[in-house]
């Protein structure tokens, strides 16, 4: 099972790479109100159970791919292929 | 008990730079300084571990992030929770937060800037032994280098990292180069026996080269180690 892993800052924590990222686009002429840049995780976890495969990268989440005290993370199971 | 010369363990994970300095600056302010590698499993016996600074694991994922679950730091935390001394500096402090073993995160520079200087730090904690040589209030010139060196916990935190005595060390007001919440520099776990912080000890322990303010940090922790039991860690 195909499992994306997004990782961000949390809300309301401070986010210097976005607000650069913000910057430049402002330079290029985009208007943007607020720009988050995070990570994204790709996994390939070896269970056809989408519940599982989910708690599975939630644990994941908690243990290692995300620092709950500044960041927030959100999954998404994808179908395979 | 009381060893003249107490032994603190040096760890050195791929990507650790400054184990070296932190071995010899050891040795200069009176300890047995001994490397412990990070595949190791147990540790021999110790009167305190220093975890230094340095890009572990090339600071994939999160500085610190991946260190943490490195065989040799399952055996710091149980020499940690046995009472056990542990000083973490620089990429050593990310680590230990990422661990648990100290309280609070350390993000991003504000500037975004890697920053490479001396700094001002002002004592915080009224009782520590790994600032048993200051006392709070003074001013201590160490070097900071560091691009994530931003201390970050929740206001509710701070507040309680207050109460109970666990702010180590602050930026001067004014001063502060990576915009930490509070100004802080370094923190405490609870019970007292760990402390992490940014600014570089090791890189200030010899006029020669500046400050040697950094040896005050050093020698307290040393002091304190040479009064403490020795402890071993089974593998």
């Amino acid at each position: 099972m195909k499992v994306r892993v997004l990782v961000s800052p949390k809300q309301g924590i401070l986010d210097p790479q976005g607000i650069a990222v913000r910057g430049s686009l402002e330079q290029l002429g985009f208007s943007v109100s607020d720009v988050r840049v995070g990570r994204l995780v790709d996994l390939d976890i070896e269970t056809s159970d989408e519940s599982q495969a989910r708690q599975m990268a939630e644990a994941m989440c908690d243990k290692l791919l995300a620092n709950s005290l500044i960041e927030s993370y959100e999954i998404q199971v994808r179908q395979d292929g | 008990m009381a060893d003249s010369r107490p032994r603190i363990g040096v760890l050195t994970f791929p990507g650790s730079n400054d184990d070296t300095d932190a071995l010899l600056a050891l040795d200069r302010v009176g300890a047995e300084a001994v490397g412990v590698w990070h595949q190791d499993d147990a540790l021999p016996e110790l009167a305190g571990v220093l975890v230094p600074g340095g890009f572990s694991y090339g600071d994939y994922l999160r500085c610190g992030a991946i260190a943490r679950v490195a065989p040799v730091m399952e055996a710091v935390t149980r020499f940690a929770e046995s009472g056990g001394l542990v000083l973490g500096i620089c990429n050593g402090f990310q680590i230990l937060c990422e661990s648990g073993l100290l309280p609070g995160a350390l993000r991003r520079n504000d500037s975004l800037r890697f920053v490479c200087r001396d700094a001002t730090l002002v004592v915080a904690a009224a009782s520590s032994p790994f600032l048993s040589r200051c006392s709070p209030g003074d001013p201590l010139i160490i070097p900071i280098k560091h691009g994530e060196g931003a201390y970050f916990a929740p206001p509710e935190l701070v507040d309680e990292l207050e109460r109970h005595d666990q702010i180590a060390l602050r930026y001067e007001a004014g001063a502060n180069p990576n915009g930490s919440i509070g100004d802080i520099a370094g923190v405490s776990n609870r019970a007292g026996n760990v402390m992490g912080l940014m600014p570089h000890p090791e890189h200030a322990v010899n006029p020669l080269t500046g400050s040697d303010d950094g040896a005050l940090v050093l020698g307290s922790f040393v002091d304190a180690a040479r009064s403490s039991t020795l402890l071993a860690v089974r593998g």
